[in-house]
């Protein structure tokens, strides 16, 4: 074993783009979970994400047209969801169970003749003068454009709920749903609204796996990602600053697996696999005392 | 304008019909599926639905209903406890790859002693208990931590994938398998094989252990004080409380009991049909059992059922993609789109629909 192959630089480096699909995901859902909707079919949408981004940015060449498919594509699936919970009042997590088994099933059969086929090329762009910055400018200024507009969506979402009337009303809408109702908020439009934005964001998240991270298409090649999302939503308490920290905390525990895979740890492979998973447990164990919004996963039912 | 009115008391019409309605709509929006995939969709619907009863080999399909469906019975009769009291135990998965890993732990580290009637009741006894074991760690953590089970039983699930995968590579290989991945072979082992019952039939020990469940769970949910406090803790949690139900206690009864189903599941699974631990034993099983769950109403009757169908669906697409060359992920597709149309047709069960005309004000 040989810890010192491992150069700092290029792992916290790395560790920013592995964080990003993750980042993406859980920034859409915590806006769904804020609204007060439950949606457990993150993995499915990030699927079909991940498969018509490919697909699109096989088509077109274009990596930036294949985000933009992903996006509207995880939008789409995600309506299914929120037709079903909003408008038919089914339960929303045997709902959100559905859409991910129905996504899975969806990529694989859309993402049938794309296996093997590399994805044209997503350049890293390197910031002019930051990037320059030693040490800092590996790190953090020389990555590919959506390791930045992750981040800009945490930004902006962070605005929109605390810093903006729509985002308080949509508080409003997941806090109490029969009280905002009552102030003449339109609780199932604002939620569709939600719905749709979670999904675009798996959505992307989804296509910076297969367009970024592999890049290449291969069956449910989320693994996992969409839950780990989920859970860094509860271990965010509902907050996107911490959401960041948490999917970046994540992102250091899978480098670092990886990485001491290449170092040739005496520990099997399939051990060291396993760790994100057991970091997220450990986590959601550790961070289980954050209050969530109080009519998520309710039904909401207009009396008249 | 239409609108949802809540009827007062769940209509049992439609309790029943929905999953009948839920299995037509798919047909047919099936069938447009297949349609756009360039299929000629009665053929297709008519290869997985009919052609493993009634087609000129189904003597070869029909045992395998059985085969395929008593894990998902096993499973989704498990998992029904815990939807029925808002237990989401989703990892039935992992569940089911640990009860196979446990017991066939067994009958490995006993290979070649011949006593099969310790080793293969000790088998299943182990299977049952990986699988409850497994399902305890996010009962333990939810009742004692406020975890969500949720997420933790998922998680289990992919941990669970390695685990099998290290077994295959590693402590589980078989020594005469001139090093390729994967275990002795169970099933060439007499003292641990789960061997068919009746010739042909496709009834092995998994299969009665499914029937035993049914009529088990169908017992103990009608006539026992257990049953009730299920169905209550459900339907109304506080009132649960009042009537002495420990929440807690119901966690890790409803976790626990659908992980030993799942465990003991993939013991007879292990044993049995797929015959050895390997990398790619697990197909899915433990997720497709929560659509039979739901498909059977959460009823052991109608998983019965569900269980039969489902296995039907498997059965029926192996056939179409051998014979039509449909991919094995339409399948998926199907089964997910089942889930979503019974659940869109369901919300006529708690609702009825209203025209309403636009009131002068």
């Amino acid at each position: 074993m040989d810890l010192s192959s491992i150069n700092p630089i290029l792992f916290f480096a790395s560790l920013m783009v592995a964080a990003t699909p993750i980042l993406l995901a859980a920034i859409g859902e915590l806006v769904v979970e804020r609204a007060g909707v439950l949606n457990l079919g993150v993995e499915g949408m990030m699927i079909t994400g991940a498969v018509t981004g490919f697909i699109v940015a096989v088509a077109t060449g274009s990596p930036w047209l294949g985000f933009i498919g992903a996006a509207i594509g995880g939008a789409i699936l995600s309506q299914i969801f929120g037709f079903l919970t909003q408008y038919l009042l089914s339960n929303q997590v045997a709902t959100g169970l559905a859409l991910t088994l129905f996504g899975l099933g969806l990529s694989a059969l859309m993402g049938q003749g794309y296996i093997g086929i590399k994805a044209p090329s997503f350049p890293d762009i390197h910031v002019p003068v930051l990037g320059d910055i030693p040490v800092i400018g590996p790190i953090v200024f020389q990555h590919d454009p959506m390791v930045y507009i992750g981040l800009l969506i945490a930004i902006a979402v962070w605005f929109f709920l605390f810093r903006s009337r729509a985002g308080l009303v949509l508080r409003a809408v997941g806090e109490n749903h029969d009280a905002a109702h009552a102030l003449g908020y339109n609780v199932r439009r604002t939620r569709m609204l939600a719905i749709a934005f979670g999904g675009a964001c798996a959505g992307l998240g989804g296509a910076y796996l297969s367009l970024v991270r592999v890049p290449q298409w291969t069956e449910g090649m989320t693994a996992g990602a969409g839950w780990i999302a989920l859970a860094i939503v509860v271990f965010a308490s509902w907050r996107p600053g911490r959401l960041v920290l948490g999917a970046y905390l994540f992102g250091g525990v899978t480098v670092l697996q990886l990485n001491l895979q290449a170092a040739g740890v005496a520990i099997p492979v399939e051990y060291l696999s396993m760790s994100p998973y057991l970091a997220t447990i450990a986590v959601l164990v550790i961070m289980s005392a954050g209050r969530s919004p109080g009519s998520l996963g309710r039904i909401f039912h207009a009396a008249r | 304008m239409i609108v949802l009115e809540k009827r007062e008391a769940p209509s049992r019409l439609w309790a029943w019909g929905s999953p009948v309605m839920a299995v037509l709509l798919t047909m047919v929006l099936g069938g447009l599926l297949f349609a756009a995939l360039g299929q000629n969709p009665f053929t297709v619907i008519r290869t997985i639905f009919l052609d493993p009863l009634f087609s000129e080999f189904a003597w070869f399909y029909r045992p395998q209903i059985l085969i395929k469906g008593a894990p998902l019975v096993l499973i989704a009769i498990g998992l029904s406890f815990g939807f029925r009291a808002g237990v989401w135990n989703i990892g039935a998965e992992g569940q089911y790859i640990v009860g196979a890993i446990c017991g066939a732990g067994v009958a490995l580290a006993l290979y070649p002693m011949d006593a099969r009637w310790l080793i293969f009741p000790t088998m299943v006894l182990a299977g049952a208990s990986g699988g409850w074991a497994w399902a305890m760690i996010p009962a333990l953590l939810r009742v004692r931590f406020g975890t969500n089970e949720i997420l933790v039983s998922l998680m289990l699930v992919y941990v669970a994938e390695q685990l099998l995968a290290a077994m295959a590579l590693g402590a589980m290989r078989n020594p005469e398998g001139m090093g390729f991945p994967g275990s002795r072979n169970l099933s060439q082992y007499p003292s641990a094989a789960n061997l068919e019952l009746i010739s042909g039939s496709g009834m092995h020990w998994g299969v009665v252990a499914a029937l035993i469940t049914v009529i088990f769970a169908y017992v103990t949910l009608s006539r026992h004080v257990f049953g009730f406090h299920v169905r209550l803790a459900g339907q109304a949690p506080r009132a649960a409380k009042f009537a002495g139900v420990n929440p807690a206690r119901m966690v890790l009864i409803c976790m626990g009991l659908s992980g030993a189903l799942a465990g003991a599941a993939g013991l007879f699974e292990v044993a049995g049909p797929a015959g050895q631990i390997s990398i790619d034993f697990n197909v899915g099983y433990g997720f497709t059992a929560i659509i039979v769950a739901f498909l059977g109403r959460l009823h052991p009757i109608g998983i019965m059922a569900a269980g039969a169908l489902m296995a039907l669906t498997y059965i029926g697409g192996g056939i179409a993609q051998s014979s039509l060359g449909l991919p094995a992920a339409a399948i998926n597709l199907l089964q997910g789109m089942l889930l979503f149309n019974l659940l869109a047709v369901d919300v006529f069960t708690t609702y009825r629909i209203r025209l309403l005309r636009k009131e002068v004000t």
